[in-house]
């Protein structure tokens, strides 16, 4: 392998509102390199590949390209010093075709510069593609592509521009094996003309193929980096997780046998899900662990009427239900609390009353449709109260409550509605540490009031410290079902890595 | 083959819903296309009712005047197809279509400019007003419908305030009339106002569909996230596409000028909406990404036949405006339609 180094980070740190998403992180890369970067979601890995491809600057630390300081201060800087990125969301434009995609911004000009030259941008792509061993019409709209077909014209695109450094955030994540072997051979040849590719995924085993070595980041600090052919997974994994030790506060599992609440068959959507089960009791909290598109949202979204599932069967109480949307599963006493509060959770203009009141104003409504606004006053107090909202009155902004707060907020609203399944997901993102004790009390209240809780979170320790039983999914299938008692963090990290693993359960 | 068929094949033809490995299948080429071919059927089919209900229907100089009716509204929907590609609106085509008479007037009668010059100075007007939208919209980040909101109003009060809110006639100023109502094809009784709208449509279809500035528009609307991160300048090219909008503004408005041989400033006002009308029931998605040059002229025929149809067979012009509401309806919902089969 050539020594020579291609890219040196050094001290790199930003740091956005409320998280420090990376402190003094190193990196390295040589020329004809695969270098995996690898950690548990919100590491900093994409937030480091979004530093080099100049879509967020660094607020200190140095990059340097050769040796030589560069500062990247935009997409353009990127491309022009040969950083070429995949980004993990797509980016393409779904009414261009799979060449007007690829070449944007540097197609053939004929006729004075006004012209595109459409012929020349086909054969580009069609030459591209023939050496790149891709079978794809370059005249075929990207929006109608599968997506798959989309990350492949994505890879394309990030080779077309003969990048000496290539980042690849999840490429394989939608691929089939055929496909992601054919990225691999792609991978094989860059680094034979000296091309170094950074690597970024949560399929572990895969770095065993591709990778020379691996970088571990930790909560936006750079942990270790380890030569792939003297290492193994199971500590990698470690290094991912920390040394944490076994949490003492975990609850027991609720008592008795507890009656089913919620049970779930064969839950499949076209895009993700693939037959999932579990069922969840009553006074039980079941986290959902694993990583970031594991499916665990999807899954939420799905039982709540939010997404259409495809296939499968859900049974509420002994009944089977069919459940079509968010105001249905609302009716049968499902409340879903979004990850995205501001988004889909909150009327952030209105006020506490407001929010808390939206979801049960009929009930609280006279004859004429009106509001009898009293005794609904009454009712909102009664969970500011309850719930230890901290706000000067139920007239306060919602915008203006912290992010703790909010939650509650949220919480109130269900409750009021009569929900006894909630549905959790990432219920202390953004909110901070103290508040989170608070949202956690809480949690815990509800569960031995008799409420059934989905938790879905992505920090493992939050996980292991709130739910009675774990279920851990990894692309769209359920790969295990753990009693608390069973998992600790590196128990879940194994299994929300087994891509590919039929729900076969070792522990 | 056919200029306007090579340009837009750029942006259509190739479009074929592709089946595996992303091949073109014909069936996907019809159902990408239907829009414009349910669009090109309906026109076919109003004329026909229109020509079996009144015998004077479908004579050479009620096509004319068809025709000639439509020019002004399809000239201003042609601009603002590009705009609505991008996922912007443009409220402010019927008034900033008046300031740019009013202003042609001003440069021909009040200060006795050349003919040349008094129309490119018109031109240019309205051009201006797109530039300044543009701007609003790509640096101040004011969302289209208000900044333009906003420019329909200061366009119709300077309208007003400008020409004293009283006509300017034309009548002093030799071969302004000749603009729409002359007719530069020996042996076909054709107005030029017609020949403008055909020759607009054709520049229009080529810029859409073949040069960069047509390119970028589509992928503007398609997803600005991604056009940004692959490297274009959004907040350039957004200006350019207002102000080529406002450029056709301002040919209409001296179309419309040159037609009526006179600058009203109170005229104007509901033009933008038969515009945008036109140009949503010839295909062109409000979501932005979709649409196509010749699918507005198409829709702004069908909104000519429509209203001149209905004229001709008495019925009162309140119900001719209901019934325009009627269409627009239909056409966005066989659009929402045929987006849910593709998927």
């Amino acid at each position: 392998m050539d020594d020579q180094q291609l890219l040196t980070i050094n001290g790199v740190s930003k740091g956005f509102p409320g998280v420090q998403a990376l402190s003094g992180v190193h990196f390295e890369l040589r020329a004809g390199e695969v270098h995996a970067l690898v950690g548990e979601n919100g590491a900093g890995k994409s937030t480091l590949m979004k530093v080099l491809a100049g879509i967020y600057h660094q607020d200190s630390g140095a990059i340097a390209i050769d040796g030589r300081a560069v500062d990247i201060d935009g997409p353009q800087a990127a491309q022009d010093l040969g950083i070429s990125i995949i980004h993990q969301e797509l980016s393409l434009m779904p009414d261009l075709t799979i060449a007007e995609n690829i070449y944007i911004g540097r197609e053939r000009r004929r006729g004075f510069g006004f012209f595109v030259d459409d012929h020349d941008l086909n054969r580009r792509a069609t030459e591209l593609f023939d050496h790149l061993g891709i079978v794809l019409d370059p005249r075929a709209k990207v929006g109608e592509l599968l997506v798959a077909q989309q990350q492949v014209v994505e890879i394309a695109k990030a080779l077309s521009f003969d990048a000496r450094i290539l980042i690849m955030d999840e490429p394989t994540a939608a691929l089939t094996e055929s496909e992601t072997n054919t990225l691999f051979r792609l991978i094989r040849d860059l680094k034979r003309r000296g091309t170094g590719v950074i690597y970024i995924s949560h399929r572990l085993e895969e770095l065993k193929a591709i990778a020379d070595r691996i970088t571990v980041l930790r909560d936006g600090s750079y942990i270790d980096t380890l030569t792939t052919d003297e290492t193994d997974l199971r500590h990698v994994i470690s290094l991912m997780v920390g040394r944490h030790i076994k949490d003492e506060t975990r609850p027991l599992p609720a008592d008795g046998a507890q009656s089913t609440v919620l049970e779930v068959t064969g839950l499949s959507t076209k895009g993700l899900l693939k037959d999932v089960n579990f069922d969840l009791r009553r006074g039980e909290i079941l986290g959902f662990a694993g990583l970031m598109g594991a499916g665990r949202t999807e899954v939420a979204r799905a039982v709540c009427g939010a997404d259409k599932a495809d296939a499968g069967e859900i049974v509420l109480h002994g009944k089977r239900v069919k459940i079509k949307t968010p105001s249905e599963a609302a009716r049968l006493g499902i409340g879903y609390l979004s990850e995205d509060r501001k988004r889909f959770g909150l009327m952030l203009d209105q006020d506490v009353h407001f929010n808390i009141l939206i979801s049960s104003l009929p009930r609280h409504a006279n004859a004429l449709g009106l509001v009898r606004e009293e005794r609904a006053r009454q009712e909102s107090r009664r969970y500011v109260d309850t719930l230890k909202i901290k706000t000067p009155s139920t007239r306060q902004r919602t915008n203006n409550l912290s992010g703790g707060n909010q939650q509650k907020v949220v919480i109130a609203k269900w409750l009021l509605r009569d929900c006894d399944v909630l549905i959790f997901d990432e219920p202390t993102r953004g909110i901070d540490v103290g508040a989170k004790e608070e949202i956690y009390d809480l949690l815990d209240t509800l569960a031995k009031q008799g409420k059934s809780i989905i938790m879905i979170s992505s920090e493992l320790p939050e996980i292991l410290r709130m739910a009675h039983r774990i279920v851990v999914m990894c692309e769209g299938r359920v790969t295990g079902i753990l009693d608390n008692a069973d998992a600790d963090q590196e128990v879940l990290m194994d299994y929300a890595t087994r891509s590919g693993v039929h729900g076969g359960i070792t522990a | 083959m056919n200029p306007v068929d090579a340009a837009e094949r750029a942006t259509d033809d190739a479009s074929g819903a592709p089946g595996e490995n992303g091949r073109r299948t014909a069936l996907g080429t019809l159902r990408r296309q239907l829009q414009q071919i349910l669009a090109l059927a309906s026109l076919i089919v109003l004329v026909g009712f229109f020509s079996l209900a009144s015998s004077n229907f479908l004579t050479w100089s009620n096509i004319t005047g068809i025709l000639l009716s439509t020019a002004v509204i399809g000239i201003l929907a042609l601009g603002t197809t590009f705009v609505i590609i991008t996922g912007g609106i443009e409220l402010s085509l019927g008034t900033g279509m008046t300031l740019a008479a009013v202003m042609t007037g001003v440069f021909l009668v009040n200060l006795g400019w050349p003919l040349f010059l008094g129309v490119l100075g018109g031109v240019l007007v309205g051009a201006l007003i797109g530039l300044i939208n543009g701007i609003n919209v790509a640096f101040l980040k004011i969302p289209p419908f208000i900044a333009t909101l906003a420019m329909m109003l200061i366009a119709e009060g300077l309208a007003l305030v400008i020409s004293g809110a009283a006509p300017i006639y034309f009548t002093e100023v030799s071969g302004f009339n000749d603009i729409s109502r002359g007719n530069v094809i020996p042996g076909l009784d054709l107005p030029n106002a017609v020949l403008i709208l055909f020759v607009l449509t054709l520049v229009g279809a080529v810029i859409l569909g073949r040069s960069i500035l047509g390119r970028y528009t589509f992928a503007i609307g398609s997803n600005e996230e991604a056009a940004g991160i692959s490297g274009i300048n959004i907040k350039k090219w957004k200006i350019i596409v207002y102000t080529l909008s406002g450029a056709f503004m301002g040919i209409a408005g001296v179309v419309l000028a040159a037609r009526l041989n006179s600058a009203q400033p109170s005229l104007g006002v509901g033009y933008e909406l038969q515009a945008i009308a036109a140009v949503v029931i010839g295909g062109t998605s409000l979501q932005g990404g979709k649409g196509s040059v010749v699918g507005t002229l198409i829709g702004a025929l069908i909104v000519g036949t429509v209203t001149n149809g209905l004229r001709i067979m008495s019925v009162p012009q309140e119900w001719q405006t209901v019934i325009i509401g009627l269409v627009i309806l239909v056409a966005v919902y066989t659009d929402i339609l045929r987006r849910g089969k593709g998927g």
